[in-house]
């Protein structure tokens, strides 16, 4: 047999039993590689690294891979990661959370470590649903979409992750699907790499509950799905919002320089020590 | 030739990378798993490899690739 070995090996926790948990097509492995395969071009050290996350199916990814992981409480990833930074501001925070943990239960710390700017890495695997509990409604569940918890239609309007973190203040909002695997490399290496508070929803598809509420059976068709309804930010500009209706925008969605908090702190302490 | 290793042991048989393939390089044996069915078709772009969330895939681009085709037939690794 020849020998080839994948590169992700290297990151992955030897003890833990593979293949993983997650459901056969699911997005969060396809995301997990490509930020394992940034992580590797920008050549941290992974005693650098440090991966926070909540609860929930892509809150397991920190538990495969051999860097500093902590696998917190549901909600509370970017918490115990503002804590992580302050301590120790060398280190490269990464928080790695779903749509359910980060704008539901976790909504108030999304929002606030965005306004601190607090340099954090984060990630938002959004499928618009609860897989590890059932496929209830998210969040960000589409209006009128069935799910488990909704078996006529969801009644509510869905949270748009990107604009809620852009407007709280954070340094760098991107947005990209799995099936978009260039895209998102490039937008975790900018956020990865960014000063202050960055956010990259990665949009990626539950097969298993909501694929077969939207009728899409297969990973395969919900990829499909996610190449033919993205739009480009630079394209999206040239089209009205009727043409926008019901499609993703993928890109930067905002890059700018504010101080992070780390640094104001750090300005504070070094101006109080003199005296 | 670029070569293209799957595991089998760490495929789910999604299919992503079969219904992806721009060069449709790969197809479902009886199992469903994917197996290369044209090789030489293969333009090493590692599209399948980034998207299999299994890590099940692996592409090696052979660097020779081009060099060889108007090298000698016969080569060590052939």
């Amino acid at each position: 047999m020849r020998e080839t070995s994948h590169f992700v090996h290297k990151y992955l926790r030897s003890s833990k039993r593979f293949p993983h948990i997650w459901c056969a097509g699911c997005g969060i492995g396809i995301f997990m590689q490509a930020l394992i395969r940034v992580i590797d071009r920008l050549g941290y050290s992974k005693d650098a690294v440090v991966m926070v996350s909540g609860i929930g199916c892509s809150s397991r990814l920190p538990v495969y891979v051999d860097f500093n992981t902590l696998h917190a409480t549901h909600g509370r990833a970017l918490t115990f990661a503002t804590g992580v930074k302050l301590a120790n501001p060398d280190l490269k925070v990464i928080t790695i959370m779903g749509d359910g943990d980060a704008v539901s239960i976790g909504g108030n710390h999304l929002i606030h470590a965005a306004r601190r700017n607090v340099e954090i890495a984060s990630f938002i695997v959004n499928n618009h649903v609860y897989g590890m509990t059932g496929g209830q409604s998210s969040p960000t569940t589409a209006y009128g979409t069935k799910t488990t918890s909704a078996p006529y239609g969801n009644l509510e309007a869905a949270f748009d992750i990107s604009g809620l973190v852009e407007a709280a203040g954070a340094a760098f909002v991107g947005r990209t699907t799995v099936y978009h695997t260039p895209l998102m490399e490039r937008l975790v290496e900018k956020s990865l790499t960014k000063k202050g508070f960055s956010m990259v929803e990665v949009l990626a598809q539950c097969v298993t509950y909501s694929g077969r509420w939207l009728g899409l059976n297969s990973p395969v068709e919900m990829m499909a799905w996610q190449r033919d309804n993205s739009v480009t930010v630079e394209k999206a500009q040239d089209l009205t919002p009727d043409e926008l209706a019901g499609k993703i925008v993928i890109g930067v969605l905002a890059d700018r320089e504010r101080p992070s908090y780390e640094d104001e702190y750090a300005k504070l302490t070094a101006e109080k020590l003199k005296v | 030739m670029t070569r293209v290793d799957i595991y089998r042991g760490w495929c789910k048989r999604c299919g992503i990378c079969i219904a992806f393939c721009p060069k449709h390089v790969l197809d479902a044996d009886q199992g469903l798993f994917p197996t290369v069915t044209d090789p030489e078709q293969c333009s090493g772009c590692k599209l399948c490899e980034m998207r299999c969330p299994d890590f099940a895939i692996v592409v090696t681009k052979d660097e020779k690739g081009k060099a060889r085709g108007k090298a000698k037939s016969g080569s060590a690794t052939g």
